[in-house]
């Protein structure tokens, strides 16, 4: 990135006027950037930081910096078992979501970008319609559905939903994807003998990897963060998400801020090393959604 | 298009007839139809699980909702208590609930006017190129990966009467400026919006970003070289060409105003809402509906809430979207 921007000015010399009229506007734009940056981030610094301090601490200056830095907090909080269970529900969820989603949404995209029949203009308009049915319109039938299958309390309770709702924004985002596989391709590998099925698993999967990617993370963040549905399905301790937890915690804790603010931050963590990881993918794939 | 469905389907026929009809000849009739046959089985294949869930988890829930609305149930045993309209007398005249939806419409209303802007001035200027941009860019967007409940919890440790913002303005000596965020109603719909913005700036940054990618470069560097300034180039070239991007992302807006619940509920639990004044369509029906045990009444208030949704998504796409999206909704077809 900072390569191509430096090589940039030195190729395209001749038209210098310009150029340099927006360089030099450009401390402006960095002290904007920088003002935007530090409001976005303060909030998520004062949860991290108050986490290092104590209850003595926060009230004397509610505003001020760890002083002694005090890590008891995060200790109490990764020693106990509590939170390490909501971090597993958590990480369980979310991967199943994914992969459900990955495999059901790939599989229906498939069909609708790259076979003729009759129904697929309204199976697609059926997908594409889910859109307009978000969660919370659905979530006390949902509730008692889940219950009386029995699923009350246990993650496929919260995950079968979350695959399902999950499923319209993937097909959209994938069949555009599909579509774009050029039929030359499928024709030679039926030359060469494949199946469509043959080719589905050879040809279709790794050709769409990038939008995979895209709609598995959707799913991924979209369930570690998810707080409506497991608040109605997972009524009990052990099976509680770290939304949940993050929540039960601080009421039961109200007093005891740092530690709160502890827990807080510690459940923010994974899915901030994920974003960071997967950022240009995330970023991508919204554009990619955006223009359809 | 019924040119094109039937050329690579005679194709793969005829290939895949080179690869095993060694001896026999069958049919031209038959082999057709066994092919179709095939293909059925392997578009049920593919479709039906991702088809069944959908249909079990989305769709049912949803029509269950409807029928459920009609009655008085608290969710035990079969719904009985048929009570017709009853509900929805109720909920058309409840004035709690009328103020619920005076918040959501001020939280749409005040989520375009406050964002929109915002966020199209900072996509302004960081749609260039420059050191950095892409670090800029991540933490812009830092706020929306993170859940609804860290953002909720953080917040309201931060914006209590004791917290951290009031004993921020008390050290800078503005003292005077302190203020009960949370609990006092002429403010709490103003602490909401300045959350929401928070929250939600970094995606439309982002997304006006990536519409910004896709006007082309000579526009721009044609007005430049005719000696338009900064400003005129973005009034006159990139807003206008940015139009179904920002149609886009105010329908994303506006619909999520209306659907709003996560953040309210978590800061203001399920008692203050109201008190506060930042009760929402989706509080009120968690808080009436299953709270209060009344599961068919919460039904009714989704029915409710779903129908005004549905509403304003189809005026707007009816009067605003409808260009962007035909081709949205069809282009792949006509690819």
């Amino acid at each position: 990135m900072t390569a191509v921007s430096a090589a940039r000015p030195a190729s395209s010399a001749p038209e210098k006027r310009p150029r340099r009229r927006i360089n030099w506007s450009s401390p402006v734009i960095y002290f904007v950037a920088m003002l935007v940056i530090a409001l976005m981030l303060a909030p998520i610094a004062y949860i991290i930081l108050g986490g290092f301090r104590t209850n003595a601490q926060i009230t004397v200056d509610p505003a001020g910096f760890p002083s002694p830095w005090e890590v008891g907090n995060y200790l109490t909080v990764l020693a106990e078992g509590t939170f390490w269970n909501q971090v597993l529900n958590s990480t369980m969820a979310a991967l199943a979501t994914t992969i459900g989603v990955v495999v059901l949404g790939l599989m229906a995209s498939y069909v609708l970008a790259r076979y003729k029949f009759k129904a697929r203009g309204f199976l697609y308009a059926l997908f594409a319609a889910g859109l307009m049915f978000p969660i919370t319109v659905a979530i006390t039938p949902l509730y008692i559905m889940v219950r009386s299958l029995g699923l009350m309390n246990s993650l496929p309770g919260v995950i079968l939903p979350q695959i399902a709702f999950a499923l319209p924004t993937t097909i959209i985002i994938l069949v555009p994807f599909l579509r774009a596989i050029p039929d030359e391709i499928e024709e030679a590998a039926a030359i060469d003998g494949a199946s469509r099925l043959g080719f589905f698993w050879r040809m279709v999967v790794p050709l769409a990897l990038p939008g995979v990617i895209t709609v598995g993370i959707l799913a991924f963040i979209g369930s570690w963060n998810s707080y409506l549905l497991p608040l109605f399905i997972l009524g009990n301790d052990a099976s509680y998400t770290l939304p949940l937890g993050v929540q039960a915690f601080a009421s039961q804790y109200s007093v005891d801020t740092a530690r709160v603010l502890a827990f807080t931050s510690l459940s923010m963590i994974p899915a901030l090393i994920f974003f960071s990881v997967f950022e240009r993918r995330i970023v991508g794939g919204l554009t990619g959604a955006v223009k359809g | 298009m019924s040119v094109t469905t039937s050329s690579p389907a005679s194709t793969r026929g005829e290939a895949a007839d080179a690869n095993t009809g060694g001896g026999h000849v069958s049919p031209p009739v038959r082999r057709v139809r066994r092919r179709d046959w095939v293909k059925t089985a392997e578009i049920a294949l593919l479709v039906g699980p991702g088809l069944l869930v959908f249909l079990a988890f989305v769709i049912f829930p949803v029509l269950m909702a409807a029928y459920y609305g009609f009655y008085r149930w608290q969710g035990f045993g079969g719904p009985t208590d048929f009570v017709g309209l009853q509900n929805y007398v109720t909920i058309l005249t409840d004035p709690s609930f009328h103020d619920a939806l005076l918040h959501n419409l001020q939280i749409v209303l005040l989520s375009l006017i406050l964002q929109g802007p915002a966020a199209l001035l900072i996509a302004l200027l960081l749609n260039r190129k420059m050191r950095g941009q892409s670090l800029i860019r991540v933490l812009i967007f830092v706020p929306y990966v993170i859940s609804e409940v860290v953002v909720g919890t953080g917040w309201s440790l931060l914006l209590q009467s004791e917290g951290a913002l009031n004993g921020m303005l008390e050290n800078l000596g503005l003292g005077a400026l302190q203020q009960d965020w949370l609990a006092d109603p002429n403010i709490a719909i103003w602490t909401l919006m300045g959350i929401i913005t928070w929250k939600y700036l970094g995606f439309a940054v982002i997304l006006f970003l990536a519409g910004m990618q896709g006007i082309p470069q000579e526009l721009t560097e044609a007005a430049q070289i005719d000696g338009a300034s900064f400003w005129q180039i973005q009034w006159r070239i990139t807003i206008p060409l940015l139009g179904p991007t920002l149609r886009i992302w105010a329908f994303l807006s506006i619909i999520g105003s209306l659907q709003l619940f996560d953040l309210v509920y978590i800061i203001w639990g399920q008692y203050v809402a109201s008190t506060a004044g930042t009760s929402t369509m989706a509080t009120y029906m968690v808080v009436n509906g299953r709270n209060a045990g009344s599961y068919g009444y919460g039904n009714a208030v989704a029915v409710v809430l779903f129908l005004i949704s549905l509403i304003v998504a189809l005026v707007y796409q009816r009067y605003v979207l409808r260009r962007d999206t035909a081709s949205a909704l069809t282009g792949g077809k006509n690819r």
